[in-house]
């Protein structure tokens, strides 16, 4: 029997719109995952220490306010902070053109609206697999 | 909190060190209880006891998570270093689980001096998680000066942490009905301190002198426990739940508790442990009908030809000698 998946689900920058993020959690519990829950307005340090504390497998951003431009920030944190194995996902607004920059920073999936209940779950389950097995 | 992960095998010695990564690493080999576990807790036994533990528990939104919040930085002005064990319940259909307490507690999360871990109850009664204790001993080797752990919302029969904790608080709102009808059966005869949270709501005080009634009424030569007044939102009445605190720390020998107890209270957990782990076992064999056929004790007790106990019994049986 293998643990359930921990996922750290959070809001970075000064965005407070919390309810999309709400309603993953609440997926990701509804599969079978045990989901840190913080609310909005976490700093890359803050996220960094809650993923350490918490040793979670999948950090889950949710950016509609272009928060998402501060993933390269958090991506290098985690590394230098020995969390280079946690695999970092975001959903919401990511505009085409940022999605290169984000790929390239090493963040490993990112959701788009119209994304279902199935591809965040698949896909968040798949990465902690991965992220397990790089820890 | 600039280490690199570095290979297992020092993972004792960096926890005893105190290192931030190597506790959540234990925590989570413990939780899990893989292979590695029982090496790391092996290891921490010489170093276990020096925490004080101090246990939350009280229903649903009586604002214990916050109250740990704010009796948090009071210990941090005390220079206490910090550990926290948030349980939150486990959906019984999915096992998936929304841990948030840590919401209330974000003031702390940069705080090194400060570690809050959110643990899912699992499926496990009692208000906290199968494996809570153990990671309360690996905050303990961690050099964690406190432990606070914070049960899952309970109701009456959330007596677990009377075990583990050294200290128990108790805490209730004003104005949720009959809550102190609904604590006193259980949770309530575990508390060596009460704390009437949301201090500021219209009822509080009638709440305090309720239980100080119901406490008026016990045999005499009991410890007396202190009825407090808290509202934590803005750290009224914390200093003094500090202060209560430290007071009965004070009054248990050794600084936390004495040896005696704590050996005895880690043997009733190994044995509390062992009696889940057995249930759990069964309790698939049975439901799973697998190593056991159980069809005709079913059928029969369905039948109302045997009683459900005797049926249990002669399952045992079985299980003790297969078919």
């Amino acid at each position: 029997m293998t643990a359930p998946a921990r996922v750290l689900v959070t809001k970075i920058g000064f965005d407070g719109h919390d309810r999309g993020s709400r309603i993953v959690a609440a997926y990701l519990r509804d599969a079978g995952m045990e989901v840190v829950y913080t609310g909005p307005w976490q700093e890359t340090a803050d996220v960094v220490a809650l993923a350490t504390q918490e040793d979670v497998d999948v950090i889950g951003i949710s950016s509609l306010a272009t928060d998402h431009l501060l993933l390269p920030d958090l991506m290098s944190a985690l590394r230098d902070n020995g969390l280079g194995h946690v695999q970092v996902v975001v959903g919401g607004i990511v505009p085409d053109q940022d999605v290169q920059d984000l790929r390239s920073a090493g963040v490993a999936a990112i959701f788009h609206p119209g994304s279902t209940r199935e591809q965040i779950v698949d896909e968040i389950a798949r990465l902690a697999e991965e992220a397990r097995a790089a820890a | 909190m600039a280490d690199t992960v570095s290979p297992p095998d020092g993972l004792l010695q960096r926890l005893l060190a105190g290192q931030t990564i190597a506790l959540a690493k234990s925590i989570t080999a413990v939780e899990n209880d893989t292979p590695q576990a029982a090496e790391l807790l092996a290891g921490i036994q010489p170093h276990l006891g020096r925490a004080l533990v101090v246990g939350f528990t009280g229903p649903p939104g009586a604002g214990k998570s916050t109250l740990v919040n704010a009796l948090i930085v009071e210990l941090r002005r005390r220079e206490r270093s910090v550990g926290v064990v948030a349980v939150d319940p486990s959906s019984p259909l999915t096992g998936g689980a929304i841990l948030g307490d840590r919401i209330r507690m974000s003031e702390h999360t940069r705080d090194p001096g400060v570690f809050v871990r959110s643990l899912a109850a699992r499926g496990h009664l009692g208000g906290l998680s199968p494996m809570a204790a153990r990671v309360i001993d690996v905050m303990d080797a961690a050099g964690r000066d406190v432990v606070i752990v914070e049960t899952v919302g309970a109701g009456q029969s959330e007596v677990e942490i009377a075990e583990i904790a050294d200290i128990r608080v108790v805490i209730c709102a004003p104005g949720l009905g009959d809550d102190v009808q609904a604590i006193k059966a259980g949770i309530l005869e575990i508390a060596d301190i009460l704390v009437v949270n949301k201090a500021d709501l219209p009822l509080a005080e009638r709440t305090v002198s309720q239980l100080k009634g119901m406490l008026s009424l016990r045999e005499a030569g009991m410890a007396e426990v202190p009825v407090l007044s808290t509202t934590a939102t803005n750290g009224e009445g914390v200093i003094a739940l500090a202060d209560a605190v430290e007071t009965r720390a004070g009054t248990l020998s050794g600084g936390a508790v004495g040896p005696e107890e704590r050996a005895a209270r880690a043997l009733r957990r190994v044995r509390r442990l062992l009696a889940d782990a057995a249930a759990q076992r069964v309790r698939r064999l049975i439901r799973e009908d697998s190593g056991v056929n159980v069809d005709d004790l079913c059928t029969q007790v369905q039948r109302g030809e045997l009683g459900v106990n005797v049926a249990a019994a002669q399952l045992l049986q079985r299980l003790k000698e297969p078919e």
